[in-house]
């Protein structure tokens, strides 16, 4: 059995059951993206920031 | 199978004349009008004689690169203590610098060092009182009348937008501030005016306002003239695009979920085509896009 019919097994045949997994994924899925590239972003941006520098003048 | 039995694929051959019609005349006005614009985009750089600005390497430059708040600071200092003699930013509040270049209690001082008008009182006279937050940063002169008047009737304007309001405005504030010189033999300047090879004309009526060491900045950057352009140019970029840092965090953001979305896309496309594609009889229906 594929990956793909144990996803429709488990998830798509049933509607009840795929909107509380696109809540559920859509939740974390967002917050992963949020703070993965927040901190990349940072990373990037080292030192240029606002929030890089303030404490110096704190 | 041969491709003339995958007719189906060969849509155009049945389409409509309308429909024919149609497409082409899109095609021809959306090529027409693109070259339309980029040529009377060139003729402009053409027209000018003005000299071509160098363009320098910004360090928001990138898709992802944030300002230099540092950088911006120095930049305000610049504008403070040397621009805003004639140039008003009259669209930018003192609360709005708080969190990018300074902070709150830098800006609530700064703004208690400006008398601002307010009022009317109860007895209906205006009164002078300490800046706040909210206010905007005071303008050098009243109106427009006044600042011509003081400039020999050269306008200064208002620096809030202006390297929006510049073609290459980075590149092109930079080498105006820098780009000072005596004028060449044969170019006859009217009194109180300067020459700069950047500005279309050559005579502006701005006399050159960054020198090395003009300030000394608090920071302890040696402020050479170079230094002080890139810092307040680079405050001017914030002043108008406040949103530079959150909008490339967002193309991030953006690009990343278009990202996984077209994954998604490409796997329903290959689902979709997986029953044409593996299927061994065809029809090759005449009537689908013809009446
Ligand atoms: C002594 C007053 C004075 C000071 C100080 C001054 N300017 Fe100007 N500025 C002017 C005047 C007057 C004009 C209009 C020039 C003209 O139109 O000929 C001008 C024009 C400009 C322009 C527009 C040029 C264009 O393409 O139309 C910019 C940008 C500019 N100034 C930036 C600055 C910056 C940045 C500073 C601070 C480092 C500064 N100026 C300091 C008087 C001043």
């Amino acid at each position: 059995m594929s990956i793909v019919n144990v996803l429709y097994k488990t998830v798509l045949k049933r509607p009840s059951r795929f909107f509380v997994v696109v809540a559920v994924t859509s939740l974390f899925f967002e917050r992963t993206v949020d703070i993965g590239i927040e901190s990349l972003y940072d990373r990037i941006n080292r030192g240029k920031q606002w929030k890089d520098i303030s404490s110096k003048y704190e | 199978m041969t491709s003339s039995t995958f007719s189906f694929f060969k849509a155009a051959s049945r389409w409509s004349k309308n429909h024919k019609f149609f497409l082409t005349s899109f095609g021809v006005l959306a090529g027409g009008g693109s070259s339309i614009i980029y040529a009377l985009e060139q003729s402009i750089h053409a027209s000018n004689d003005a000299a071509h600005v160098a363009k320098q390497k910004w360090n928001h430059n990138g898709w992802f690169d944030t300002l230099d708040h540092a950088s911006v600071r120095r930049g305000w200092e610049v504008y403070k203590n040397v621009c805003a003699a004639c140039h008003s930013v009259e669209y930018l509040a003192y609360r709005e610098l708080v969190g990018v270049c300074l902070t709150e209690n830098e800006a609530k001082a700064e703004a208690a060092e400006q008398m601002i008008e307010d009022g009317p009182d109860e007895t209906g006279a205006m009164f002078k009182r300490p800046g706040k937050l909210s206010d905007l940063i005071p303008k050098p002169y009243p109106n427009e009348e006044a600042a011509r008047y003081a400039n020999n009737g050269a306008y200064p304007p208002d620096l809030t937008y202006i390297t929006q309001a510049r073609i290459d405005g980075e590149n092109y504030i930079f080498s105006l501030l820098t780009g000072y010189m005596d004028p060449p033999a044969g170019v006859v300047l009217a009194e109180n005016q300067h020459f700069n090879p950047y500005f279309p004309g050559g005579a502006i009526g701005m006399a050159q306002a960054l020198y090395d060491e003009i300030i000394e900045y608090e920071d302890g950057t040696p402020a050479t003239q170079s230094q002080c352009a890139k810092d307040v140019v680079t405050f001017l970029k914030w002043c108008a695009e406040p949103e530079h840092d959150t909008r490339k965090l967002f193309a991030m953001k953006a690009f990343t979920i278009l990202g996984v979305l077209n994954l998604v896309v490409w796997y329903l496309h290959r689902h979709y085509w997986s029953v044409m594609k593996t299927r061994k009889i065809f029809q090759s229906p005449k009537s689908l896009f013809k009446k």
